[in-house]
């Protein structure tokens, strides 16, 4: 089982970073309203799908998102 | 009197843990490097300093790997039992992803490391870090850091500041830090992290001998805190 964890910044926090990208990609012409720049963590788990997603998601509150700052989305993919 | 012990915990990236030890020398104490795959701190330490650098290279968000460490298991036992701990700069980003502080330290506003002298003023001059310094004082010390802008809800900044825990603020903008917050020290008074490194400022000769104020003071909660678990 495979499974993918989205961080984002949380919504109403500054992100810099974002900002920075979205400067870059007017210089290029492209007039983009809003960018937010987050992190995409693939995992590749041993259980079934309701314990992964249990595991992801304490994985998520004990490391790989800080809760004041961050949210996150866990998509599980069964396919493969 | 022996010195009291004050433990320097290194990880891997770690790059101030021998400045801090050399400072703390020079105030009085008898500075102990610990690697950060020890689970236990050394017999009799009296105050701990999680020091500055990169541990693992700030890899995910800085000081998230690190507060995960076999030595940060003894060092939040020592911290729960009252002893003092001082977290500078990547030591103040561990000490908030392990929870001990409040808050997170983010990317600069700017986007830019800075380096810079910063001043920064005592607001709370009544705990064990700040005790040496007067209320309001300006303290010049050095920053240089890429992710030092602090944040945390608007309510929970109002409340620390209420309660006095909002140790130092910049006197202006370094680095998009809520409220300009450089330090804050935690609900029990006995863990405290700050941006700016006192271990850089602790001589006339480079610049400025404020940070001394800070790790004297230190020094002194070291021996105070040994005698009494002794």
């Amino acid at each position: 089982m495979k499974a993918t964890v989205l961080v984002r910044p949380k919504q109403g926090i500054l992100d810099p970073q974002g900002e920075a990208v979205q400067a870059s990609l007017r210089k290029l012409g492209f007039d983009v309203s809003n960018v937010r720049v987050g992190r995409v963590i693939d995992l590749e788990l041993d259980d079934g799908e309701a314990g992964a997603r249990a595991r992801v998601e304490r994985m998520c509150d004990q490391l790989l998102a800080n809760p004041l700052i961050e949210s996150f989305e866990i998509r599980l993919d069964n396919e493969s | 009197m022996s010195k009291p012990v004050v433990a320097i915990v290194v990880f891997p990236g770690s790059n101030d843990d021998r400045d801090a030890a050399w400072a703390l020398g020079a105030l009085g104490a008898d500075p102990v490097l610990v690697w950060h795959a020890e689970a236990e701190l050394p017999p009799g330490t009296g105050a701990v300093v999680l020091p500055g650098g990169f541990s693992y290279g700030d890899y995910l968000r800085s000081g998230a790997i690190a507060s995960l460490a076999p030595a940060m298991g003894a060092v939040r036992r020592f911290a729960e039992s009252g002893g003092p701990v001082l977290g500078i700069c990547n030591g103040f980003q561990i000490l908030c992803e392990a929870r001990l502080l409040p808050g997170a330290l983010r990317p600069n506003r700017q986007l830019e490391f800075v380096c810079l002298d910063a001043t920064v003023r005592v607001e709370a001059a009544d705990t064990l870090f700040t005790r040496r310094c007067q209320p309001g004082q300006e303290l010049v010390i050095p920053v240089k850091h890429g992710d030092g802008a602090w944040f945390v809800d608007d309510g929970t900044l109002l409340r620390l500041a209420a309660r006095g825990r909002i140790v130092l603020r910049y006197t202006e903008d370094v680095n998009g830090s809520l409220g300009n917050v450089a330090g804050v020290v935690n609900e029990s008074g006995n863990v405290m992290g700050l941006m700016p490194h006192p271990e850089h400022a602790v001589d006339p000769l480079l610049g400025s001998a404020d940070g001394g104020l800070l790790l004297a003071a230190l020094v002194d909660a070291a021996a105070e805190h040994a005698l009494a678990s002794a």
